[in-house]
């Protein structure tokens, strides 16, 4: 009998720690029944994309409160795409001023949450933009 | 490409250790996509050359971090890696929180190593169902170890000894009357006991209620003696080293001894038996029990025992009739 | 017992009266809500009277400022000798960026300097670490050797202002560059004042700025301890921080429960490891703490600290010196009470915070400025922060006396019942063999995950209110004027380092970081070989990697 999950990694990407958002996410995703790795801090772009290929996930959710966003949300996808994952949904979280979203949207992030965004809006989005793969 | 083609291009991928193809069927083994039963047909001649060890015992005992450093003591003698790491879903919502992998992330990048996270949807013995078939998928990747951790429950997770060829069990002292109650299970599983935390009170007791165990216990039918390791604290980076590499030593001690003493065999009937096991349920028991639920008849005979119509034996028996040949 | 019996007699017979009225007015006009609840979601009634205060002493429990147990403030004269000092974080771009800030803030009125480093700083990497991208003085100033230090200190006179650095796993490193920038100045050692945050407990409990495992961090904290003891005396080696665990999402209680057991783990290393006696070097601790939108809940946890911490002193250590007895802390207001969404509104939030926090009696205090939701702060919004606190201390008039609330039945019973649940949480972990055994089993990391999911969980229902959030809200952005940090500090700061690489004299480098690696091997204290290290040009990432190889490197276990 087929039971398809679906599958979110919550990563936080370079060297802040502040993983208050993150770690209140994962939980919130296990109760919205989907299947959550969570990477903890201090995680390196290439290190993030590393596992969600070898855990086949169908979204990554960055979140970083750092300013470093610029960077390293990019970056993500970026490397997704070279290693042919770019069909894994990116979104990012975190201190992310207004005039950011635009580069971050062009550069393949489907969605940005701020403080304040609410945990039912944010599962509300993953179980409508995402399917289980394949 | 037709379907055949198809399963036999992901086998090849999957054996030049293509990731995203690995790891893809990984995951439709978990979902259960009939097609993925294929893919293993394909693969499965290819396996069978990887060391199977299995890491278990209760929460908190550190067994991810232990894994953790067994890949790294692997990656230094060249042998690639790959980790299963089992943890529970949960039983009301159906999500599960796979925090064993965050350990081990710092080997993310390196190509040799493969961590996959399993959720155990519903499966009971501390592991998923999935955990066969994905071993058999890292084996054909050409993985020389792979590592398979429980969920850890400090309930008997005995389903570990039918995977591996290596079980650990890990324990911490000040576990309490835990020892006692899992006492029985690891005892017949362990091959080799890890004593974490061996700085904190508690740990001689450990130690001493341990050998007093392995003295009681009949050994000689195998002839191992499981040793006793104690890691004093994985903060400390020389004397964990030391502790790593001893345990590394009786890790590849025991898979001497076994095909050394021909036990390898026992184990591996032991393993191919559950696997065929498995199998007959999967593709005999389940389907016939799907077309029953289906068409109502599961429920019709669940009311013909209530009312005493008829007992559970005979219903069987006519069921087993008219789908199977020869019933024995 | 702190009234007389007719007074409270008079007390529970009017009360039985209103109590018959109020529940009759509840039968026809309910409250709006079934339960009243602080933000950390202790229950609160519907009145307080003399009944819930009855068996206090005043000489015991409340007494007055300046004597044991200091409930009432540390000082005698309070706020009327000298206001708390006015210190503001802040630092960014490059050390020369952050030095032009700093000025600005002095000329303002500013007391103190208090100063942010960039991520790859306070993590032990240098900008040009790999690590590092993208992260180089976006969040604070980048700092790598002495002599971006200097640069950062230039102008500033050392003798009078006092610093206060947030720096965790490299505070020895950094450190060592503020003793020796002095030294190069002509000012002695003794001289200097200050503040390195240097706590590393609520690092693995909250904020994961993190480096080493918790047994060699504490013991590079007990060497600032010693080091300062003997020879920097009016420097402040550690400020114990409760501000970071309420920022993870605790309770008002956990962060002071927890804070407290970190200062009692500290203490007790530094005489085991130290042989230092207690009032020897109690005195210099200092404390930190979060000032969160709950008004009454932060005054009373303030004060709550300043009793429970004299009592751990003078029972649990024996300490002579009142002084040792006194807590000593900074205080910031709650960086995750202020919102994105309707961002002016932060202003109000951050001066009732400020407000909370003098009524509870800081020592010195940060307010946070409007935007620091979005970004780093502005001149302009920095500017408010600073006049709110100038406002506080010279328009209001909370100033005039000494802890004004005192005697509130409400204020002194949710004191007390603070202060109970504190030491329940101090005694749980004492009898899990201290902090370094309960981080190990994660049981300070779940207590505060639990509380995060929980707060959230109620602003998602509605339980609680943030405006703009979850009320109140309007659909017009409101845009604000933000600070960018040129995405060019980072090559800058690169090339600085380089050059700083290139010109350094590379004998003497190695054997200061031959030096220190021997230090750490013997257990000897590290502080003396930093200080040479850091002349010799050895930047933060070099001495960090002596302490990774030889204590090891923590990961973040990842308890959710």
């Amino acid at each position: 009998m087929e039971d398809k999950k679906i599958r979110v990694m919550v990563a936080k990407p370079g060297l802040d720690g502040h993983d208050r958002g993150a770690r209140v996410l994962a939980r919130c995703f296990r109760d919205a029944g989907f299947e959550v790795i969570y990477t903890g801090c201090h995680q390196t772009p290439e290190q993030i994309v590393a596992a969600a290929i070898q855990e086949d996930v169908d979204l990554v959710g960055l979140s970083c409160l750092s300013g470093a966003h610029r960077y390293l949300f990019p970056r993500v996808v970026e490397l997704l795409k070279q290693h042919g994952a770019d069909d894994i949904t990116v979104i990012g979280g975190g201190i992310i001023p207004d005039q950011d979203f635009q580069m971050l949207y062009d550069a393949g992030l489907k969605a940005i949450f701020t403080p304040g965004a609410s945990l039912d809006s944010i599962v509300e989005w993953v179980k409508t933009n995402v399917k289980p793969m394949p | 490409m037709t379907p055949k083609q198809e399963d036999i291009e992901k086998a090849k991928r999957i054996r030049k250790g293509d990731v995203r193809t690995a790891s893809r069927l990984i995951r439709n083994i978990e979902d259960q996509i009939p097609e993925a039963k294929t893919t293993i047909k394909h693969i499965f001649p290819h396996t069978g050359k990887a060391h199977i060890i299995g890491i278990t015992g209760p929460p908190g005992a550190g067994k991810s971090t232990l894994a953790d450093a067994l890949i790294g003591s692997f990656r230094e003698k060249n042998k690639t890696v790959g980790v299963l790491a089992v943890d529970p879903t949960s039983p009301f919502t159906g999500g599960a929180l796979l925090g064993d992998r965050i350990r081990m992330q710092r080997h993310a990048e390196d190509h040799g190593v493969f961590v996959r996270s399993l959720a155990t949807r519903g499966a009971l013995g501390g592991l998923s169902k999935a955990v066969g078939d994905a071993v058999h998928v890292l084996d054909a990747m050409g993985k020389d170890i792979i590592i398979i951790e429980t969920v850890g429950t400090g309930q008997q997770e005995v389903e570990i000894i039918n995977h591996s060829h290596t079980v650990i069990v890990v324990l911490v002292p000040g576990m309490g009357d835990e020892i006692q109650a899992i006492k029985a299970g690891i005892m017949e599983i362990a091959d080799i006991f890890v004593i974490n935390k061996a700085d904190r009170d508690g740990s001689r007791q450990l130690y001493a209620e341990l050998m007093a165990m392995l003295d009681m216990a009949n050994i000689s039918s195998d002839g191992w003696r499981p040793p006793i390791i104690r890691i004093e604290n994985v903060f400390e980076p020389i004397s964990f080293q030391k502790k790593l590499e001893e345990l590394s030593g009786k890790i590849e001690g025991h898979f001497q001894y076994l095909m050394d003493s021909q036990l390898l065999g026992d184990r591996l009937r032991r393993k191919s038996m559950m696997e065929i096991n498995e199998a007959l349920r999967a593709s005999i028991l389940e389907p016939v029990l799907k077309e029953l639920a289906e068409n109502g008849e599961l429920e019709m005979m669940a009311e013909k025992l209530i009312q005493k119509k008829s007992d559970p034996y005979s219903l069987a028996e006519e069921i087993a009739g008219r789908y199977l040949k020869n019933v024995p | 017992m702190y009234f007389a019996e007719k007074i409270l007699e008079e007390s529970r017979e009017l009360n039985q009266k209103w109590e018959d009225e109020v529940r009759r007015t509840v039968s026809s006009f309910p409250e709006q809500k079934a339960r009243w609840s602080t933000v950390s979601d202790l229950e609160i009634r519907r009145l307080y009277t003399p009944e819930d205060i009855k068996d206090m002493d005043y000489a015991r429990d409340i007494g007055v400022p300046g004597e044991y147990p200091f409930l009432r403030g540390n000082q005698s004269t309070g706020y009327r000798g000298r206001y708390w000092t006015f210190r503001m974080f802040s630092g960014m771009g490059s050390a020369r960026d952050t030095n032009e800030r700093w000025r600005m803030l002095l000329r303002q009125g500013q007391t103190g300097l208090s100063t942010a480093f960039d991520f790859p700083t306070l993590m032990g990497y240098d900008s040009d670490s790999p690590k590092a991208r993208g992260e180089v003085g976006r969040c604070g100033v980048a700092i790598d050797t002495l002599e971006d230090f200097l640069a950062l200190m230039e102008g500033i006179p050392m003798d009078k202002v006092t610093t206060s650095m947030t720096i965790n796993p490299p505070a020895t490193a950094l450190w060592a560059m503020y003793c020796a920038a002095a030294e190069l100045k002509g000012v002695p050692l003794g001289k200097i004042g200050g503040t390195i945050q240097n706590d590393m407990l609520k690092e693995f409990i909250a904020q994961k700025t993190f480096m080493c495992p918790p047994e060699p961090s504490v013991k590079l904290i007990s060497d600032t301890v010693e080091f300062g003891t003997k020879h920097v005396p009016k420097w402040n080696p550690i400020s114990i921080s409760g501000y970071h665990i309420r920022e993870a999402g605790s309770t008002a209680v956990q962060e002071l429960a927890f804070t407290l057991r970190d200062g009692i783990e500290y203490v007790e290393d530094v005489i085991r490891r130290k042989g230092l006696s207690v009032d020897d070097f109690a005195p210099r601790l200092s404390f930190f703490f979060n000032s969160h939108i709950d008004f009454f809940e932060e005054i009373c946890k303030m004060r709550a600290a300043r009793r429970l911490w004299a009592k751990v002193m003078k029972d649990r250590f024996k300490a002579q010196n009142p002084r040792s007895m006194w807590m000593r802390f900074h205080t910031q207001t709650a960086g995750c009470s202020l919102t994105a969404q309707q961002p002016y509104n932060n202003i109000v939030r951050t001066a009732v915070e400020a407000l909370a926090a003098v009524l509870g009696g800081t020592q010195s205090l940060h307010t946070n400025s409007l935007d620091e939701v979005l970004c780093l702060p502005s001149d302009h919004a920095v500017e408010i922060a600073l006049r709110t606190q100038q406002i506080i201390a010279e328009e209001t008039g909370v100033a005039n006396t000494i802890d004004p609330l005192a005697g509130s039945y409400f204020v002194e019973a949710l004191t007390n019942e603070m202060e109970e649940k504190a030491w329940e949480y101090i005694h749980k972990i004492d009898d899990m063999g201290g902090m370094i055994a309960a981080i190990e089993k994660g049981f300070p990391q779940l207590e505060i995950a639990d509380a995060a999911y929980n707060f959230q969980k109620q602003i998602d229902s509605c339980e609680k209110t943030m405006v703009g959030v979850n009320k109140y809200i309007t659909s017009e952005a409101q845009a604000i004027p933000m600070l960018e940090i040129d995405d060019k500090v980072e090559m800058e700061q690169i090339s600085r380092l380089k050059a700083v690489r290139r010109k350094r004299d590379g004998k003497a480098h190695k054997k200061s970081m031959d030096d220190i690696r021997q230090a750490c091997r013997k257990g000897k204290n590290v502080m003396p070989y930093c200080i040479e290290a850091v002349k010799n040009l050895a930047s933060v990432q070099e001495i960090c990697d002596v302490y990774r190889e030889v204590y090891g490197e923590y990961r973040d276990p990842g308890l959710y």
